[in-house]
């Protein structure tokens, strides 16, 4: 049964069922808040605690205990008086807080008096040559599959990249009776040497313990190759073989599937669509959105909580739920407000949930081979055009990615940037010798996902409507 | 390329996937039954025809797009399996009024 909002305005609506999402959900409707909460997805959890309700992995270590600390959350959020709609997908959000989404093929209009974006994050671009073939996916493409279908690699595969999302998803594959042949660490040699001052922070933090217990065991069962210089992928019509080098050493090993991770970075579409300011990030190396403590954007009414804010990870994201939840109860309910959890008690806890955080930011960089590619390698999957295009585009006059798109419609199919904006933004950087932050962004309007026609004509119209755009 | 968990002991779901059954499992998104399936499920790209699977696995590539009931362009990753759901893998562009 598909649902629909049952009213036309809320006090709140969190877009988002993930960490952030929840804890912002379940803060606001304790409450008394009328309480919207929309996501993409089939089910709650947003990606990391996804299918947490449904999923068919039944050995609860398999999946590990960060994973099922999101189900009481998850209980909160029924329990409570908020209305959740799933398989719901908000593709306008204006200045107004009006809200449009997209239920079951047909598009409903709600307008709220805050609007807490918990969009969370995607995998950062992992452009390497032959990234487009068939069999060359996502590490989390994996890990969703894993977590919602109990699907497991079963040909020769090989994971490529970096960071903690690596480690856990190949510890989860060996866990569940999958088959790994290689794993390829990218981490750059220098970045030890520059994480070190940050050490004592993240060795103090609880990713320490668990980060290092999981990459044992990983490292027990399948052989890892670190100091990765070079990467490619190659095959006719399908994954055949990775090629890598690491230092002098160079080796081309067959694969059916390769799995690639280099980090993840805020999701920016929706955010930046409904005119919020975003400032470039020289640590994440992405767009992060401009906020104040409390989560607020530039926009007054909308807060953005979660990985969207600026990558903190499940733990932290919890608590800028709860924060961001907690200023809307204040804003809009302040009798209410006494109840919540006080707010130097969150700050001391988010505090600790970041600790770390810019030790594994500085560890984990990318490389900038993996970052900014050359030659025929493709950056924009939708429109499949190559970084050299990209630079003969700049030669002949292409500014920024806004003009690019009218040179080489980057950015103008499907996936809306999300798959090359940032490194046509770092691409475009370094051709034109600029700063990401002078080079700037694509431009997003609404609709933030392709609707159909047929469901934009189906809107009701009013008469103010058929009068703004009909003569006479 | 991907196999099963012997812990899945979800009901199974029919679907149809250009005419030919397939069997699914509740919960399974459209991409998900696709690539379990083990078949050649590749589409090719509207551009330059190029072959493509799935990607992302959680809505922001679009390089899972697939027909479903007769509507082009879903993005099969966030669409869950129905009972009798007819797929049709997308072969280039799309055509007028599908």
């Amino acid at each position: 049964m598909t649902m629909t909002p049952k009213r036309d305005a809320y006090d709140v609506v969190v877009i988002g069922a993930g960490p952030a999402g929840l804890a912002a959900t379940a803060t606001a409707a304790e409450a008394g808040l009328s309480t919207l909460l929309l996501d993409e997805n089939a089910g709650p959890g947003g990606q990391v605690w996804r299918a947490i309700a449904s999923t068919p992995v039944k050995q609860r270590d398999q999946l590990g205990a960060d994973y099922w600390a999101g189900a009481q959350l998850v209980e909160m959020v029924r329990a409570s008086s908020a209305e959740m709609i799933h398989g719901a997908t908000v593709w306008s959000l204006d200045r107004n807080l009006e809200i449009s989404v997209s239920v079951g093929g047909a598009s409903a209009f709600v307008k709220a008096r805050r609007v807490i974006l918990a969009t969370g994050a995607l995998e950062r671009p992992f452009p390497i040559p032959g990234w487009t073939l068939p069999g060359v996916m996502t590490a989390g493409a994996a890990q969703t599959m894993l977590k919602s279908s109990g699907l497991v690699p079963d040909g020769p595969t090989v994971i490529a990249g970096q960071g903690p999302l690596l480690w856990l998803l190949a510890a989860q594959i060996l866990r569940l009776g999958g088959r790994i042949d290689r794993i390829l660490d990218t981490t750059a040699r220098k970045n030890y040497l520059a994480a070190l001052p940050h050490a004592l922070g993240f060795i103090t933090s609880p990713y320490f313990a668990k980060g290092l217990t999981m990459m044992r065991e990983v490292r027990a069962k399948v052989p890892v190759v670190s100091s990765i210089t070079e990467l490619s992928a190659a095959g006719d019509g399908q994954l055949a073989s990775v090629t890598y080098a690491a230092g002098s050493k160079r080796e081309t090993i067959p694969a059916e599937l390769l799995l690639l991770h280099q980090g993840v970075v805020p999701n920016v579409n929706l955010a930046m669509a409904a005119g919020i300011e975003h400032r470039w990030d020289d640590t994440q190396l992405c767009w992060s959105p401009v906020l104040d403590g409390d989560g607020n954007t530039s926009v007054p009414g909308i807060s953005i909580a979660g990985d969207g804010a600026g990558i903190g990870g499940a733990d932290t994201a919890v608590i800028r739920g709860r924060i961001a939840g907690g200023a809307a109860v204040t804003a809009l309910a302040p009798t209410a407000a006494a109840k919540l959890a006080p707010v130097a008690t969150l700050r001391a806890a988010q505090a600790k949930a970041e600790r770390g955080r810019l030790f594994l930011d500085t560890l984990f960089r990318p490389s900038i081979q993996f970052r900014i590619p050359q030659g025929d390698t493709i950056v924009c999957r939708c429109e499949e055009i190559t970084a050299k295009d990209i630079i003969d585009a700049v030669a002949i006059g292409a500014t920024g990615p806004n003009q690019l798109k009218a040179y080489r419609r980057t950015g103008m199919g499907p996936c809306q940037g999300r798959q090359c904006g940032l490194t046509v933004t770092e691409l475009m950087a370094q051709a034109r010798a600029k700063t990401p932050q002078e080079i700037g962004y694509f431009r997003l309007r609404a609709p933030v996902k392709p609707i159909t026609l047929a469901e934009l004509a189906s809107v009701p119209t009013t008469e103010a409507d058929v009068k703004a755009v009909v003569r006479g | 390329m991907f196999k099963r968990s012997d812990q899945d002991t979800r009901p199974s779901v029919h679907i149809v996937v250009d005419g030919a059954s397939l069997v699914a499992r509740e919960g399974d998104t459209v991409s998900a039954a696709l690539l379990a399936s083990g078949r050649d499920v590749r589409r090719l790209t509207a551009v330059s025809g190029a072959p493509r699977l799935p990607y992302c696995m959680m809505g922001v590539c679009f390089d899972c797009l697939v027909t479903i009931d007769g509507v082009g362009n879903r993005q099969g990753c966030l669409v869950p399996v129905a009972e009798g759901m007819r797929i049709e893998i997308q072969k280039g562009k799309r055509e007028i009024g599908r």
